[in-house]
């Protein structure tokens, strides 16, 4: 019972390895650093990483600037609240506002076409969730995050709140149109 | 030197048990057992509400009991047996007194009252904000207050396991380096003291917040110090379970290590490369650099992830060679045919490894990708996740320890052997099936922490697809099956104290009998590097190898699929 018996051999550092056990670790190694070259290869080749632009910002800093691209963009409002929904011009900068219990304003983006989103809340932690791609992003208070969107597909998206906010939590929900590009309607 | 105590040399096992660590242990031990049957009653409550078609809860009620049962099981439960556990791998297997009995009850004192002061203002109700509690929502005074007191007691007692340790070495108890067991014990309590200081350095402001005696506490520093706290945590849970896992090993199977050095290695790299684990809850927040991220989430490329990789291996391989030593030599798998699958300890540890590896090891580091963490963050995969990890690898370890002890320091039988052999079954296999669904759900997208997927009173409800509502049924059915299991267990445990027969014992003596220095056994040698000792292990590991390379590639392929981010 030498697990629960201090080791019989006072050397035991000295005793050799059973091959079975070298020959797990040298594969479980390769396995790691393949795993931790995957990250940083996805950082070179692949099309899906979360960028950390991030400003320091106030609820009254951002609602501002969410509100003057509101106003430029508004193409019609939607829901008993009349939220506005907003479809700004491919490449520019798109804001989206978390706060209890909703997600303003709507975004309507095209497809194929690169945003820079930002994301802040006014009050409490909350969870950009975006379904059916199922995209998942923190919202933390007094941060702006820029993320780089770019849809790969037309569609109406839900932006589902997942970081528990409360008792309404359950009614947050959001919503972003993406519209086909021209000439290629699916 | 050893003053007013008694030895009980345990006629069974052959373990020693000084009288104070004695009560110790029990006291801890017990306090745990409670925190899981109050967890376990709390996990109805959010299983039949989570199950779509049953709906039960309110939803203020809902989080409340949510809070709860995170705080209950994560915490109390776990952390009040790892003390009793940490007792006894210093004390009992060290024949030796504990340090400090008085201060050791202090610790004990502090736990208690700082978890019911916890428990309090959590049902009073101004508190249900998630275990993780992060800020700006706040809590009522005594919820931060409480969690302080049990970390500052659950800090004590480390110490108090670590003055056990001095006095062994003092008292001459036992010859040469410590035991593999103890020494992953001190792993786990070198851990605990860094994860106790993080847990410190955030609630202690938080706290002050809510007394209105600081300003603000940054949400975002508050997320990466939390986790530091939270994670970390965890690394302590990995540490004692597999601790148990070589115990059970070596009291099941009379198996010892493998290589003393291998085993050793790998706990020491838990240690040196813990590093800031947290990073693992903060890879899709604003704010951290990619270089920050992907250094801290691979634990420093991994080396964490390789170390339990080692123990899955050794576990199993320790036993296949010391069953192979009694002549189970057929094929590749008569060792593990052999076994003793009737013994809840040895089926307890099995279910709990395989589960741990599968399950919960591979969606581990599936999620804990930087980018793939995308796919995932906040959904019900990380309960899935982390109950593969806590639940059928920690708490089904400390089940299978509990069916060992109850005869050894509870000095009973237990009371319905019959129900003892199947209830790790029940338990680990249902869970097995719980987590399986839980995981499939939040790979559709559904959200944990989240009273209605149907939006009630929503003005822009999201439909989820009909998969994800089966799914959450099944997560319904599977957890109610766990909990029966869970309560199979209670119900073991707590009748075997009250009614058990009394197990016969004879030798109580004033003076610790030291351990008896053990010859080099011939076995032990035997093994050099050009044995091939334990194949059908290795064999099991190659298939999950397999399986662990074939869902993280299947994890970046899905990746691939979503729209463009940078
Ligand atoms: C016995 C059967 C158990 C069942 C059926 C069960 C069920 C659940 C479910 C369904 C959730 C997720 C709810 C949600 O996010 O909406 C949950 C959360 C959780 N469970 Fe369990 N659980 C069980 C046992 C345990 C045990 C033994 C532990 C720990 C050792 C544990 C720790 C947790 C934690 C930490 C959370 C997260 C709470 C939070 O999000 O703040 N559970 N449980
Ligand atoms: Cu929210
Ligand atoms: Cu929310």
């Amino acid at each position: 019972m030498s697990a629960i018996l201090p080791p019989a051999e006072r050397l035991w550092w000295k005793h050799p390895l059973d091959r079975v056990e070298g020959t797990w670790i040298a594969i479980a190694f390769v396995w790691c650093m393949i795993m931790f070259f995957m990250m940083i290869y996805w950082h070179m080749y692949g099309k899906q990483n979360l960028s950390t632009e991030t400003y320091k910002t106030t609820s009254e800093q951002f609602a501002a600037k969410a509100q003057a691209v509101v106003d430029k963009y508004t193409v019609r409002v939607e829901t008993d609240f009349q939220t506005p929904v907003v479809a700004p011009p491919p490449g520019s900068d798109v804001y989206m506002i978390a706060r209890l219990w909703n997600f303003w304003p709507i975004l309507e983006l095209q497809q194929g076409q690169t945003y820079r989103l930002h994301l802040t809340s006014m009050d409490y932690n909350h969870g950009f969730s975006l379904q059916p791609a199922n995209i998942n992003i923190q919202v933390v208070p007094g941060y702006e995050h820029v993320v780089t969107v770019t849809p790969n597909q037309s569609g109406t998206y839900s932006v589902v709140c997942n970081e528990f906010c409360g008792i309404g939590h359950h009614t947050m929900v959001g919503r972003i149109y993406v519209k086909a590009e021209a000439g290629n309607v699916q | 030197m050893s003053n007013n105590t008694t030895y009980r040399t345990c006629p069974r096992s052959g373990l020693q048990f000084e009288s104070q660590a004695e009560k110790l242990v029990i006291a801890n031990a017990v306090a745990g057992v409670i925190f899981l049957l109050i967890g376990g009653i709390l996990a109805i409550g959010i299983v039949l509400t989570r199950w779509p078609s049953v709906h039960w809860l309110e939803a203020a009620t809902f989080y409340q009991v949510l809070t709860a049962h995170g705080l209950d099981m994560l915490v109390y439960w776990i952390i009040f047996f790892e003390i009793a556990v940490l007792y006894f791998c210093s004390s009992t297997l060290l024949r030796c007194r504990i340090a400090t009995p008085k201060v050791a009850w202090l610790a004990f004192a502090l736990m208690v009252i700082g978890s019911v002061m916890n428990n309090y203002a959590v049902y009073d109700g101004a508190s249900s904000v998630m275990m993780t509690s992060y800020v700006p929502m706040m809590a009522a005074p005594s919820f931060y207050l409480g969690l302080i007191l049990f970390a500052v007691g659950a800090l004590i007692a480390c110490f108090v396991f670590f003055g056990t340790l001095v006095v062994a070495k003092r008292e001459k108890t036992y010859q040469g380096s410590v035991p593999l067991v103890t020494f992953g014990a001190i792993t786990a309590a070198i851990i605990a003291v860094f994860t106790i200081a993080s847990g410190a350095i955030i609630l202690i402001p938080t706290w002050m917040q809510s007394m209105g005696w600081v300003e603000h506490v940054d949400p975002l520093i508050y997320r990466v110090i939390w986790w530091a706290f939270g994670h970390s945590s965890q690394q302590i849970n990995v540490a004692a379970h597999i601790s148990i896992w070589y115990l059970v090993a070596a009291v099941v199977f009379g198996a010892k290590p493998m290589s003393e050095r291998v085993s050793r290695g790998a706990f020491l790299l838990y240690i040196v490369f813990l590093q800031l684990a947290s990073a693992h809850h903060i890879l899709s927040d604003p704010g951290m650099s990619v270089e920050w991220k992907v250094l801290n989430t691979s634990y420093f490329m991994y080396f964490a992830v390789l170390a339990s990789m080692i123990h899955g291996l050794t576990i199993p391989g320790a036993m296949e060679v010391a069953q192979r030593a009694k002549g189970y030599n057929k094929g590749l798998f008569e060792w593990l045919r052999k076994a003793p699958w009737g013994n809840p300890s040895f089926s307890g540890v099995f279910i709990s490894i395989i589960g741990f590896g599968f399950l919960g090891g591979i969606s581990g580091v599936m999620m804990g990708t930087e980018q793939l963490n995308m796919i995932i963050h906040n959904t019900i995969y990380v309960p899935g996740h982390f109950h593969a990890t806590v639940v059928i690898g920690t708490t089904l370890s400390f089940m299978a320890l509990t069916y060992f002890l109850i005869p050894v320091l509870f000095k009973r039988e237990i009371i319905n052997p019959t129900l003892a052999k199947w209830q790790p079954y029940l338990f680990g296999l249902s869970m097995y099936f719980f987590c399986l669904v839980m995981m499939g759900a939040g790979t559709l997208g559904v959200s944990r922490r989240h009273w209605d997927m149907a939006f009630s009173g929503a003005a822009l409800a999201y439909e989820w697809p009909g998969a994800a509502y089966l799914m959450m049924g099944l997560v319904g059915i599977a957890g109610i099956a766990a909990i029966a299991g869970g309560a199979i267990f209670i119900y073991l445990t707590v009748g075997s104290l009250l009614w058990g027969k009394r197990v016969a014992q004879t030798r109580i003596s004033s003076e610790p009998t030291p351990i008896p220095v053990g010859a080099p056994s011939a076995a032990a040698q035997s093994y050099g590097s050009l044995g091939f000792a334990a194949p059908g292990t290795f064999v099991l590991a190659m298939i999950f190898l397999a399986a662990f390379v074939l869902y993280y590639f299947i994890n970046w392929k899905y990746l691939s699929t979503l729209w463009g981010l940078s």
